[in-house]
């Protein structure tokens, strides 16, 4: 049977992405501007995420499916703004990844 | 950091006052170096070579450092550089998008190290220029072709994706299940 098109998410500006490496790992990131094919400009924003704005390989970021409408560089104030508007950390709370993120937290702070 | 960190600055000196008079001429330069020491060195480098001025006969007055002014704005930059070959000496002008000067500059002397085996003593920076998208000129290619990142609505997918473990300590050798690349 033929196989249905893989949907892939895209780095594009306002793509909201999880760290998977490095001492912020497990802490998401919005996408505000891409610098080359290895690196792209992102802000938590700080004050919900906890990440500043910065520069940021790639290779670190796991894109999740959230996309905010923001203008590229956009403030960090902006952000700030677009995430409690449209309640991202409740959208990605409420996904299955962060979920299970949250039972795997649960399990490793587990003791006998 | 596994490159040269490079950082950007401005050296003045002048020649040794002579029976207790003042010299009338300064000699500033802006140049790129991993440390002030370098600087100085590379002061003196130049400035003998354009000038009848040497270390023994001069003094540096300052040298301060000069940091970026946004450092969290994608910028796009141009760098003049005369380099020496096994064989010849070159011009070239390269292109780099980076945050910031200095890490355009880190680029450009990695990226002559890795294409033209060229190392930091053979490299001399003529000018460097911010540009704007529309003045680049293509000539960038670590990255990706330059231009393809002046988009205003840039999307692209991640392809081929390897899994790498959040951390050293989750390595193994062997995985209970195939890794998806998408």
């Amino acid at each position: 049977p033929p196989m249905a098109p893989v949907t892939r998410k895209l780095v594009q500006i306002g793509r909201v992405a999880m760290v998977n490496y490095g001492p912020e790992t497990g802490k998401l990131v919005t996408i505000i501007n891409v610098i080359d094919g290895t690196r792209v400009l992102v802000d938590g924003p700080r004050s919900i995420t906890g990440i500043s704005r910065q520069s940021f390989p790639i290779k670190r970021l796991s894109l999740t499916s959230i996309v905010i409408n923001i203008t590229r560089d956009a403030s960090t104030t902006q952000l700030e703004k677009r995430w409690k508007e449209q309640d991202i950390m409740t959208k990605w709370k409420a996904s299955g990844w962060a979920k299970k993120q949250e039972i795997r937290a649960k399990r490793a702070g587990l003791s006998d | 950091a596994l490159t040269m960190v490079m950082r950007q600055y401005q050296v003045v000196g002048r020649r040794l006052p002579k029976d207790g008079k003042d010299p009338k001429q300064l000699y500033r330069m802006k140049l790129f170096a991993p440390n002030e020491v370098v600087a100085k060195s590379r002061f003196w480098y130049f400035t003998s070579k354009l000038r009848k001025l040497k270390r023994a006969n001069g003094q540096i007055l300052a040298v301060n450092e000069m940091v970026e002014r946004k450092p969290h704005q994608v910028k796009n930059f141009g760098i003049t550089v005369r380099w020496d070959s096994r064989h010849g000496t070159h011009n070239m002008f390269k292109e780099y998008r980076d945050t910031s000067l200095n890490g355009a500059v880190e680029k450009m002397y990695q990226e002559c190290a890795s294409r033209y085996r060229c190392r930091f003593r053979s490299i001399q920076i003529l000018a460097t220029k911010r540009l704007a998208a529309k003045e680049t000129t293509g000539q960038g290619l670590l990255g990706g072709p330059l231009k393809q990142f002046h988009q205003r609505k840039i999307a692209f997918p991640l392809t081929h994706r390897v899994q790498r473990p959040s951390s050293r300590r989750f390595r193994t050798t062997f995985k209970a299940v195939k890794p998806s690349t998408y």
